[in-house]
C-alpha cells in the first residue's frame, strides 16, 4: 500500500482521562473513514447490583460509579428517591447541598483545567513535567483544588466518597463557626479563578466549531446545580421525569458504555459549554465579567474553548460558595424523616461533566426495584465520534505522532469520565500505509 | 536504598474494575504530590500522564478487581514487572461492590444492563488481586485513606512494613471520645468488625459504620449479628449489611451468608 491507502490514528490506553478507553481513527486518503471511542473499562452493572437494596444506601452505592464525581450520584440518587417518596427539604439542607455540589466543582474542574488538559496545551506529557517549568502556577492548583476538597471534606467527612449525604438531607449538618472558617480560602480561591480564567484565556487553541444542540440544566433564579428544567438550543424543554421520552441509549459493540441520542435528532453536547451558553444570564455578575473579558460570549461552539467555560465555572463555584456560607443557618434537623412507601422518581443535576440522571423504583419496604442511570460521558460519547470525524478531516496531512496528540486533546475538551460511562477511553489514528506500525 | 542505586524507584498505577477513587487519592495528596513527584518516578499511571515507561516498576499499585478474561491474563503480566505490588482499595482487596454479582446470574445482570448482551464479555465473579497473583501488601478502604497512601510508599522505600491499623474502628471512636451510637442510640454499626483508618468517620457524622474498610484482623462477626437482631435487625438487613463494598471478604461473606441460611 501507499500513500492513497488507509492509516490510522490510534491510542490504545488513553491517558489523564478518568477510566480506560481507546481511540481508532481511520484515514483513506483524505477521508476520515472510521472513528471509535472505545470503551473497555470493564462493566460493573450498578444498576443492576441497585436492586433489592434500600433506597438509603443508594447515595453511598451510586457514590462507588465514579472517585471523581461521587457528590454527583449522591445528589441526582437523594432527589430521585426524595422525588419518589414525596420528600420534602428543609431549604437550608437544600442551601448545603449546593455548597456540597460546588467544592466537587472546584475539584474536579481544577484537576480538569490544570492537572489533565493544560499540559496538552502547553506541550507537556504530564502536569509533574508542568511543573518542572510552571511550578507556581501547579501549586496554585494544587491549593486551589485543596479548597474544594474543604468544602467536601467539611460537608462529607472525606474528599473521595463522603459519607455525610443522605436522603432527607445529612446524616450530620456544619455549624456556622465550620463554615466561617472556609471563607479566607475560598476568597483567596476566587482571585485564583479569575486568574485561571486569564490563563487558560491566553492558551492557543484549534480553529474548530460545529453546531451543537447544547443540552443543560435551567432555573429560575439560579446557574443549575441540583435543579431546574431540562432544555436546549433546539427547542428541548421538559422535567426531569420526562427524559426518558426525549432520549435513547444505545448500545454499539465497541463500547462497554451505551450511546445516548435525542430521540429523532442524534448526538448532543453536556458539561461546561451546554450550561454556559444556556445559562449566561444566570452566572453571578463576577463570573459574567471575567467571562466577557476574556472574549467568551454564549454561544460558545469551540470544544476547546471548554477549558476557559471550566474555569468561568470555577469562578462561579467560589463565588457561590461564598454566598451561600454568609446567608447559612443551620437546618432544624440535618434531615427529614422519610418512611418507606411505593413510589417512582426521577432527578437530573448536573455532574461536573453534564447532566447526570437517576431514576429509581421502591418498593412498600423501601428497597430498589429498578435504577437507571445515564452518566454524562456516556452522553457526549456519540458527540466526541462526531466531533473527532470533523476534526480529523482537518489533520489528514500531520504526521501521525501529532495528529494522535491533538486527537487525544480533543477528547479531554469533554473531560471524558469512563468509570462512569460504563457503569469509557484509549485514541488510535490509522492511516493503510503504516498498517505494519499497529498492533492488535 | 543502597548508596549504589542512583535511579529514582519507579512507581505504576495500574486499573482494573473500579471507580478511580483510590488512585485519585495521589493527586488528592496536594501537599505532598511535588514532594513524591520528587522522590520518586511516576513510570506508569495513565490517569495522570501520556508518558507511560515499560517496567520493571519497583512499586505497583492496583487498584480494581478482575472481573473480565483479559484482567486475569494483565494481571499476571503486571505482576512479572513489579518488585513490589500493592493493591489499593477494597476492590483491589476484596472485589469491591460489583462483588455482589457473585451471588448472582451475570448474564442476568447483562441483561438488566445493555440491550445486545453478545458484545458482553465478562467473568462470573469480581475477585480481589490476590485471587490470581501474590501480593506483597494490602491498603484497606473504599476509598483508601491518602495517608496510608504517603505511609505506603515512604516504608516501602525505607524497606520497612507500613504502619497502618488493623485493629478496629472502635479503637478510632473511643480516642475521639465519641459516644457509642450503638450502644447509646441502637445505630447498626459494622465499627466492631471493620478495620481502622477512616478515623471512624461515619460514627462522628452520627451514623453506623458501613465497614467499607473490610473486615479487622479476627472480627467476631458472630456476637455482632446477634447484637444486630437484638436491636431489631431482621436476616435480610443483617446480610445486607455484610453485604457492601467488601462482600467477597471471607469473614463478611459467611456472615451474610450464615444470614441468608437460618
Amino acid at each position: 500500500m501507499t500513500g492513497r491507502g488507509a492509516r490510522t490514528i490510534r491510542v490504545d490506553t488513553l491517558a489523564r482521562v478518568e477510566g480506560e478507553g481507546s481511540l481508532y481513527i481511520k484515514l483513506v486518503g483524505e477521508r476520515v473513514a472510521d472513528v471509535k471511542l472505545k470503551i473497555y473499562e470493564p462493566p460493573r452493572f450498578f444498576e443492576a447490583l441497585l436492586r433489592g437494596r434500600h433506597f438509603s444506601e443508594a447515595p453511598d452505592i451510586t457514590a462507588r460509579i465514579c472517585g471523581i464525581c461521587p457528590i454527583a450520584y449522591q445528589m441526582s440518587a437523594v432527589h430521585a428517591i426524595e422525588r419518589a417518596l414525596g420528600v420534602r427539604i428543609d431549604p437550608a439542607v437544600r442551601l448545603l447541598r449546593r455548597l456540597f455540589y460546588c467544592g466537587e466543582w472546584i475539584e474536579s474542574h481544577t484537576l480538569h483545567v490544570y492537572m489533565l488538559h493544560a499540559p496538552d496545551f502547553l506541550g507537556y506529557q504530564d502536569v509533574i513535567a508542568m511543573a518542572k517549568d510552571h511550578r507556581a502556577v501547579v501549586e496554585k492548583a494544587l491549593r486551589l483544588k485543596k479548597t474544594g476538597n474543604r468544602i467536601v471534606q467539611l460537608l462529607g467527612g472525606r474528599e473521595i466518597h463522603p459519607i455525610s449525604a443522605a436522603v432527607g438531607g445529612f446524616y450530620k449538618t456544619p455549624t456556622t463557626q465550620q463554615l466561617h472558617e472556609l471563607v479566607d480560602d475560598l476568597e483567596w480561591a476566587l482571585d485564583a479563578s479569575l486568574a485561571t480564567v486569564r490563563w487558560t484565556a491566553g492558551l492557543t487553541f484549534p480553529n474548530f466549531e460545529q453546531d451543537y444542540e447544547f443540552v443543560a440544566l435551567r432555573h429560575a433564579d439560579e446557574y443549575p446545580l441540583n435543579a431546574g428544567r431540562l432544555v436546549s438550543n433546539r427547542g428541548l424543554d421538559i422535567e426531569a421525569a420526562e427524559y426518558e421520552d426525549h432520549f435513547v441509549e444505545m448500545h454499539v459493540k465497541h463500547s462497554n458504555a451505551l450511546h445516548s441520542v435525542v430521540r429523532g435528532r442524534g448526538s448532543y453536547l453536556v458539561g461546561p459549554l451546554a450550561r454556559f451558553n444556556l445559562n449566561f444570564d444566570k452566572l453571578p455578575e463576577v463570573a459574567r465579567k471575567a467571562a466577557t473579558d476574556a472574549g467568551l460570549r454564549p454561544p460558545v461552539k469551540n470544544i476547546f474553548r471548554s477549558i476557559i467555560v471550566r474555569a468561568v465555572e470555577l469562578v462561579f463555584a467560589c463565588a457561590e460558595a461564598l454566598r451561600i456560607i454568609h446567608e447559612y443557618e443551620p437546618p432544624a434537623t440535618p434531615r427529614v424523616e422519610v418512611s418507606n412507601r411505593i413510589g417512582v422518581g426521577q432527578a437530573i443535576t448536573e455532574a461536573p461533566r453534564g447532566i447526570l440522571y437517576h431514576r429509581y423504583a421502591l418498593d412498600e419496604n423501601g428497597l430498589i426495584v429498578t435504577a437507571k442511570i445515564v452518566p454524562p460521558t456516556s452522553q457526549n460519547q456519540k458527540r466526541i465520534e462526531d466531533d473527532l470525524r470533523e476534526y480529523a478531516a482537518q489533520l489528514v496531512a500531520w504526521p501521525i505522532a501529532e495528529a494522535t496528540w491533538k486527537c487525544e486533546q480533543a477528547v479531554r475538551s469533554y473531560d471524558p469520565c469512563i468509570s462512569c460511562a460504563t457503569h469509557f477511553l484509549k485514541v488510535v489514528v490509522e492511516r493503510e500505509n503504516v498498517r505494519k506500525d499497529i498492533q492488535g | 536504598m543502597s548508596s549504589k542505586s542512583k535511579h529514582k524507584p519507579r512507581i505504576g498505577v495500574f486499573k482494573f474494575a473500579s471507580c478511580d477513587g483510590c488512585q485519585l487519592s495521589l493527586l488528592d495528596a496536594e501537599d505532598e504530590l511535588l514532594a513524591i513527584a520528587g522522590a520518586v518516578d511516576i513510570a506508569y499511571f495513565p490517569e495522570a500522564t501520556r508518558a507511560m515507561s515499560k517496567g520493571p516498576y519497583d512499586i505497583g499499585l492496583v487498584e480494581g478487581s478482575i472481573t473480565t478474561y483479559q484482567d486475569a491474563q494483565r494481571i499476571q503480566e503486571v505482576r512479572r514487572h513489579c518488585r513490589t505490588l500493592v493493591t489499593i482499595g477494597a476492590c483491589a482487596t476484596a472485589g469491591g461492590i460489583q462483588a455482589l454479582r457473585n451471588w448472582k446470574d451475570v448474564d442476568e445482570f447483562i441483561r438488566v444492563v445493555y440491550a445486545t448482551p453478545q458484545f458482553i464479555s465478562t467473568l462470573k465473579l469480581s475477585t480481589p488481586i490476590a485471587e490470581h497473583v501474590p501480593v506483597d501488601f494490602e491498603l484497606r478502604g473504599c476509598p483508601i485513606n491518602k495517608c496510608h497512601l504517603i505511609e505506603l510508599i515512604t516504608a516501602t522505600l525505607a524497606g520497612r512494613k507500613p504502619n497502618v491499623p488493623t485493629y478496629s474502628v472502635c479503637i478510632e471512636c473511643k480516642r475521639k471520645a465519641n459516644v457509642c451510637i450503638a450502644v447509646a442510640r441502637g445505630v447498626p454499626c459494622l465499627g466492631p468488625v471493620t478495620q481502622a483508618g477512616c478515623g471512624a468517620l461515619c460514627p462522628s457524622y452520627d451514623r453506623g459504620c458501613y465497614g467499607c474498610y473490610g473486615p479487622m484482623e479476627t472480627p467476631s462477626t458472630v456476637s455482632l449479628t446477634s447484637q444486630f437482631r437484638i436491636l431489631g435487625q431482621t436476616d435480610s438487613q443483617v446480610a445486607r449489611a455484610f453485604r457492601g463494598f467488601n462482600a467477597w471478604a471471607w469473614q463478611f461473606r459467611k456472615a451474610s451468608e450464615e444470614c441468608e441460611r437460618t
